[in-house]
């Protein structure tokens, strides 16, 4: 019966993981699927955190939630009644997670029947995953084509990356059915260069030198980041800040342009930064 | 510390001992990961029929399975103990 939407290829399933907690998952969700938006791409950003909904916040749309993915799986609402519709951006809409405290809410079967919807109208989806490895974790990177792999330079954070790449290459319905592999890309977030020139945070090379994927880009640690979550604000819509910049360039980059990597060294501070510090 | 232990103590810098501690053990999970589910098993058996014969520990047997390119070696090490304490107490 019809097509699935892996041989129609009409959306592209990208699932953002990280296997430890707080380390960037919601913002970068947040932010990639803003820069796709952007660039005219209809996308959808859905959160699979169940019980503890926080994109909704991120993406400052937390008042006009009334349905949500799980309503949507019960049959309570239909797709369009649950998505919300982006203010700043036309093509982008959020699909928030149900805030009710059962974890199995999301079978495999109510998943896929989304996805499937949404990939009929859809560019890309973008699967903002919870922490762990559990259930919720799970569904999120079952039907991805693209996995973004969010690592800080920290070791708790690069051995559950590295432990997430060996789920994601066996616990996938590409992996189940035989067919080619999510591709996988690293994301290294708060990243600070000068604490590496001093010996006290891994490097980029240190990283990749173990997990060896294709980067996809580093986001520096900023101070944008906290004051784009306070307002409810992509972080890449804030065009100034040298996260906003290095999202944006990501997103460019997943899409096929080859851009040099920026941030990776010391910001040099002009004479009156360095009076006044900041 | 005066200036002296400041040149003396050349020390490692703590994202240098981050990353040691990451090798180690990601190349170890990585290993355990591949391995197949029998081998624990496999480990188990191997101990009990040696138990029979000789009186050893439970780490004196290790079973490893290693992949290169051409084929798979499954690796046994058996540690057997001195000779003056060998022997089954029958």
């Amino acid at each position: 019966m019809g097509l699935t939407y892996e041989e129609s290829d009409l959306a592209r399933i990208i699932v953002v993981t990280s296997g430890k907690g707080g380390v960037g998952k919601t913002t970068t969700s947040a932010a990639f699927a803003m820069g796709l938006a952007q660039r005219g791409y209809r996308t959808a950003v859905i959160d699979f955190d169940v019980g503890l909904r926080n994109l909704d916040l991120i993406m400052g749309c937390e008042r006009r939630v009334v349905y949500d993915f799980v309503n949507v799986i019960n049959g309570e609402a239909n797709l369009n009644q649950a998505l919300i519709r982006d203010k700043r951006c036309e093509a982008l809409y959020v699909l928030p997670a149900s805030q009710t405290r059962d974890k199995e809410a999301l079978t495999r079967e109510g998943v896929e029947a989304v996805l499937q919807q949404l990939a009929d109208t859809f560019d890309y989806i973008v699967c903002d995953s919870p922490a762990g490895i559990e259930h919720g974790a799970t569904m999120a990177m079952y039907f991805a084509d693209d996995a973004v792999v969010v690592t800080n330079p920290e070791v708790s954070s690069v051995r559950d990356s590295d432990r997430m790449l060996g789920i994601l290459a066996s616990k996938s319905r590409r992996a189940e059915n035989g067919s080619e592999p999510i591709r996988e890309h690293l994301l290294l977030s708060r990243y600070s260069p000068e604490r590496v020139k001093n010996g006290e945070m891994l490097s980029l090379d240190d990283v990749q030198d173990i997990l060896a994927l294709n980067l996809l880009g580093v986001i520096p640690e900023s101070k944008a980041v906290l004051n784009a979550s306070n307002s409810g604000t992509p972080v890449i819509l804030d065009e100034e800040s040298d996260a906003g910049q290095a999202y944006d360039d990501l997103v460019s980059r997943y899409l096929g342009e080859e851009l040099p990597h920026r941030f990776l060294d010391i910001q040099k501070r002009g004479l009156l930064g360095r009076l006044f510090g900041g | 510390m005066g200036l002296l232990d400041y040149f003396r103590t050349h020390k490692k810098s703590s994202a240098g001992v981050a990353k040691e501690r990451l090798q180690i053990l990601v190349a170890h999970e990585r290993a355990e990961r591949n391995r197949p589910s029998y081998l624990p098993q496999l480990q188990q058996d191997i101990l009990a029929v040696i138990r029979k014969y000789v009186s050893i520990e439970q780490e004196a047997v290790s079973v490893n399975l290693e992949h290169n390119d051409t084929q798979e070696i499954l690796e046994l090490n058996i540690v057997l103990p001195d000779q003056n304490t060998a022997g089954l107490a029958s």
